[in-house]
């Protein structure tokens, strides 16, 4: 075991664990964000997206080890302040979540491809999710969801 | 609280009414509802709580995997109670028998808990306008309700329902309480907004992958990769090395409900149980690293040269000769009809086996002390789980408590609680709360499945196009023989016939039989999704058009004047034209097929536009019709259609389960293929407007989906399909 420091939702973490710990484990279990979802611990199905410095990444396949304390890790308890960021309010609208279970990941990855590409265009949301998996099908409402949150980006940032 | 009731006395009183059967297990002989619950609230009914500052809980006793039992079913207690849903607490029901049935299962929670519900509701309601009318003198019916109030109509004074509430329980029990028009319903009928969705959103709703316990371990299992087999030897010494790790012990799997012996009924010999090893540990990371470094050698018990192929080639040497024949779907002499029969078609089709694989691998947290048990648990049924739970550990059923977390998905899955009984094994070994995760793996490779089966199609028509003659044999495993070890040898498995019986599906075929062989499939089978009517309508509605190919007829012109007699199917098949725009000329290449069915009391057709690719077929929509019976909330009633038609299109043309040697050949989403976004197509859902009583909603969208495809790829391409899944892009 050693000690890592990670910063996590902007709060710096030290943790105690084996440097092949993925991340995913080092969340949910050390410190205690369940939002972050196991699926299927190969970097298939995207349940555990969290952001690294902006980038969505696969926490189930990144080992502890490789993350630098500088690094901002987000999960979706720290994505925004009540629920806030216009993907997760476009995500209520559209009722996107059946189960939920992938929502995190959802979430997590459509706001990093909005924050880079504000206005995205129906292949560019297939590409930016195709690396996330929901077994109840709500991806036709995530699309919509998207595209309306690009939307309210754009209104918020013109006036 | 009076436990001795029988579980089936229980059932017979709960069908007619949710406060009989309050009553029946209120330990007040003169039938006062009263149970104080806690010092803070009361408890008039086992699905409403009060308390005196006016908060409101209700109880909601069907477990929710994503299809909105969740915000629907307290929504029939807050309509009657009237009171906005956002004002009320919500609560899952724990097991216990004063909640009835708490299985979510067969799309029946709105169903079986429509009038219990409305009437527990509303006879609350009712006691407390008598509470407040005693109070003010004057008669109820100058009194109203509205938003957790009483309203004296003469003076507009108001008392909430916190104020009324302890006056109210010492009040005699209506026996009739009126219950609201459809016409008078406030918050059913309309799209709204599900109480769930925002914890979904923001990271803070509990699955069962969620729990945590002071104390807990976390465990992981090597289960036989035969699925049944016992554990001849295995070597734990790597493992135990791994830090954090406490315990590399023997635990078992115990397959569906008891007894849980090794011989559990006619021909399962051995399949009672089978033989696992678990790492207890105190992380879940170091439980899964131990677990790979287990050695283990096994005792497959004749199991290791079982293979799906070899099942299918037994199903398709059955489907030659005639099954158990169903009562529920026969019509006139079919040998004689298909004789005088000018055409005669065959057609065979194959459905493969299928994994569940819910986003949310199986998991359970269990705490064994004494004979004290609590479970934390994403399942389908909290009471069927104290059954098994009381069974398998020897403790009495009001020694078990169940919290029931919401479920990531389930899809039949966690209707049968190995891994819960697992986690309950292991706590009890070593004496601290366990909890187990399958890893996706154990998920995919370990069952139970949906069974595969092959359907032998025969019809018979005259020289005018019309059909005489209609037979389906059905040849494949039965989920009753797997699950309570009914012996299947000699009768038609009475669940497998749904679909496509004469009231699923009333075709007016002169002459009509439907049978059933039964096939050992070595494995064990579960419900999936909408269970045998995926593969029965699949089967069906192809066949339909295969009919209607051999006799040039247009497949919907031939659907509407068999279901001429049945106007609701009518109705929807004229609906899915209109919004399809079925009639509509299109061009070279681009076709557009249909199918219908009806499905946990529901009606379903879909409409599927394909296109002719230079390799394959491209899907370009899908147009839907649901007539569920009144629409309780619309917008989930859509978007459990969506969810069907994604579910469904993935079984239809990515993912089976096969297996080869006695094991799996899948393991993980890289060969267990499901749709991604970029692989849907856009689509378009009609809800029928009704005012009968509500049907299914989670899985009746579902079976008609595969064959409408199948059916538009034949009309662009020529080429029929009938074994599932094929691929689209090189069709
Ligand atoms: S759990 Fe990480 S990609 Fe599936
Ligand atoms: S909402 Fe259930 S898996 Fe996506």
């Amino acid at each position: 075991m050693s000690i890592y420091q990670l910063t996590v939702n902007k709060k710096k973490h030290r943790v105690d664990v084996d440097s092949d710990t993925p991340l995913l484990w080092v969340i949910r279990d050390v410190i205690g964000y369940t939002g972050t979802k196991f699926g299927c611990g190969m970097g298939f199905c995207g349940a555990c997206t969290v952001l690294l410095n902006g980038s969505p990444i696969r926490s189930c396949s990144t080992p502890v080890s490789t993350l630098k304390p500088t690094d901002k890790i987000t999960t979706i308890e720290g994505l925004s302040e009540k629920a806030t960021h216009p993907v997760q309010e476009a995500w209520v609208e559209a009722q996107v979540p059946q189960c939920g279970y992938c929502q995190s990941g959802q979430i997590l990855a459509a706001s990093a491809l909005l924050a880079s590409n504000p206005n995205p265009s129906d292949e560019d949301i297939d590409t930016a999710m195709a690396g996330n998996i929901c077994r109840c099908g709500t991806y036709t409402r995530m699309r919509q969801a998207i595209h309306s949150a690009a939307k309210k980006i754009q209104s918020t940032k013109k006036s | 609280m009076k436990t001795s009731t029988s579980r089936r006395d229980f059932l017979r009183i709960s069908t007619t009414s949710a406060f009989v059967l309050a009553l029946g297990f209120s330990s007040d002989s003169k039938g006062k509802l009263l149970k104080k619950v806690s010092t803070t609230g009361v408890q008039i009914n086992p699905y409403i709580n009060i308390n005196e500052a006016g908060k409101v809980t209700l109880f909601n006793p069907r477990p929710d995997m994503g299809q909105g039992t969740y915000q629907i079913l307290p929504m029939l207690l807050a309509e009657e109670l009237d009171i906005p849903l956002e004002q009320v607490e919500i609560q899952m029901t724990d097991g216990s028998d004063r909640f009835g049935s708490q299985l979510s299962g067969g799309s029946s929670s709105v169903r079986t808990r429509w009038i219990p519900l409305r009437t527990a509701g509303a006879t609350v309601r009712e006691m407390l306008v008598q509470a407040a009318a005693n109070r003010w003198k004057i008669s109820m019916n100058d009194c109203s309700t509205k938003d957790g109030f009483v309203i004296n109509k003469l003076s507009q004074a108001k008392l909430s329902y916190g104020e009324l509430v302890e006056e109210a329980s010492h009040l005699p029990v209506p026996t009739k309480p009126k219950l609201k028009s459809f016409a008078e319903f406030t918050q059913l009928g309309k799209p709204s907004m599900r109480p769930d969705v925002p914890a979904k959103v923001d990271g803070t709703a509990i699955f069962g992958m969620d729990v945590q316990l002071p104390g807990m371990l976390y465990a992981s299992i090597v289960h036989s990769p035969t699925i049944y087999g016992k554990v001849q030897s295995y070597d734990a010494t790597k493992a135990m090395a791994v830090k954090g790790v406490r315990f590399v012990l023997k635990t078992e799997r115990v397959f569906f409900h008891g007894p849980y012996s090794d011989s559990g009924g006619f021909d399962q010999k051995l399949r009672g149980k089978a033989e696992a090893i678990a790492v207890v540990s105190e992380s879940y990371w170091s439980a899964l690293k131990a677990k790979k470094l287990i050695q283990v050698s096994w005792n497959a018990l004749g199991f290791g040269e079982t293979a799906t192929e070899q099942y299918f080639n037994q199903a398709k040497a059955a489907a030659l000769h005639e099954g158990n024949e169903y009562k529920d779907a026969k019509v006139g002499d079919f040998a004689k009809a298909l004789q005088l029969s000018d055409y005669k078609v065959q057609g065979t089709y194959q459905t493969p086996f299928m994994s569940h694989a819910p986003m949310e691998p199986c998991n359970a947290t269990v705490f064994v002390q004494g004979d004290q048990v609590e479970v934390w648990a994403p399942i389908q049924g909290p009471d069927g789980l104290v059954n098994d739970l009381a069974t398998y550990l020897g403790v009495k059923r009001e020694n078990i408590k169940i919290n029931v977390t919401f479920m990531g998905g389930a899809f039949g899955r966690k209707a049968v609680f190995d891994f819960v009984m697992q986690a309950a094994n292991l706590s009890k070994q070593v004496n601290a709360p366990v909890k187990v995760i399958w890893t996706r793996e154990d998920d995919i490779q370990q069952g139970p499945y949906r069974p595969g089966m092959i359907s032998a199609m025969q019809g018979g028509l005259d020289k005018d196009g019309n059909v005489l003659a209609f037979e389906h044999r059905l040849n494949g495993a039965s989920i009753m023989a797997s699950i309570f070890k009914a012996d299947m040898r000699n009768n038609p498995d009475p669940w497998a016939g749904e679909g496509i019986n004469l009231e699923d599906s009333p075709y007016a075929f002169p002459a009509r039989r439907n049978s059933f062989n039964w096939i050992d499939p070595q494995m064990p089978v579960l419900w999936w999704r909408s269970v045998y009517a995926s593969t029965n309508v699949f089967a069906q509605e192809s066949f339909m058009d295969e009919l209607a190919a051999e006799v040039e007829k247009d497949p919907l012109d031939l659907r509407l004047h068999l279901l001429r007699d049945s106007p609701k199917f009518v109705a929807v098949l004229n609906k899915l034209a209109e919004i399809s725009d079925y009639r509509a000329k299109r061009k070279q290449g681009v076709s557009i097929g249909i199918a219908i069915a009806r499905s946990f009391a529901s009606i379903v057709a879909h409409a599927i536009v394909v296109e002719k690719q230079k390799a394959g077929v491209k899907i370009k929509h899908v147009y839907s019709v649901i007539d569920c019976g009144f629409p309780l909330n619309p917008d989930n009633i859509k978007a459990q259609v969506e969810s069907n038609i994604v579910y469904g299109l993935s079984a239809a043309v990515c993912n089976q389960i096969t297996r080869t040697h006695g094991k799996t050949d899948q393991s993980n989403f890289h060969e267990y293929t499901v749709l991604r976004q970029g692989e849907i197509p856009a689509s378009t859902i009609f809800v029928m407007p009704s005012q009968e009583e509500p049907g299914g909603v989670g899985e009746p969208g579902l079976p008609p989906i595969a064959p409408a495809l199948c059916n538009a790829v034949f009309l662009a391409t020529g080429k029929r399909v009938r074994t599932l899944p094929f691929d689209l892009s090189s069709i």
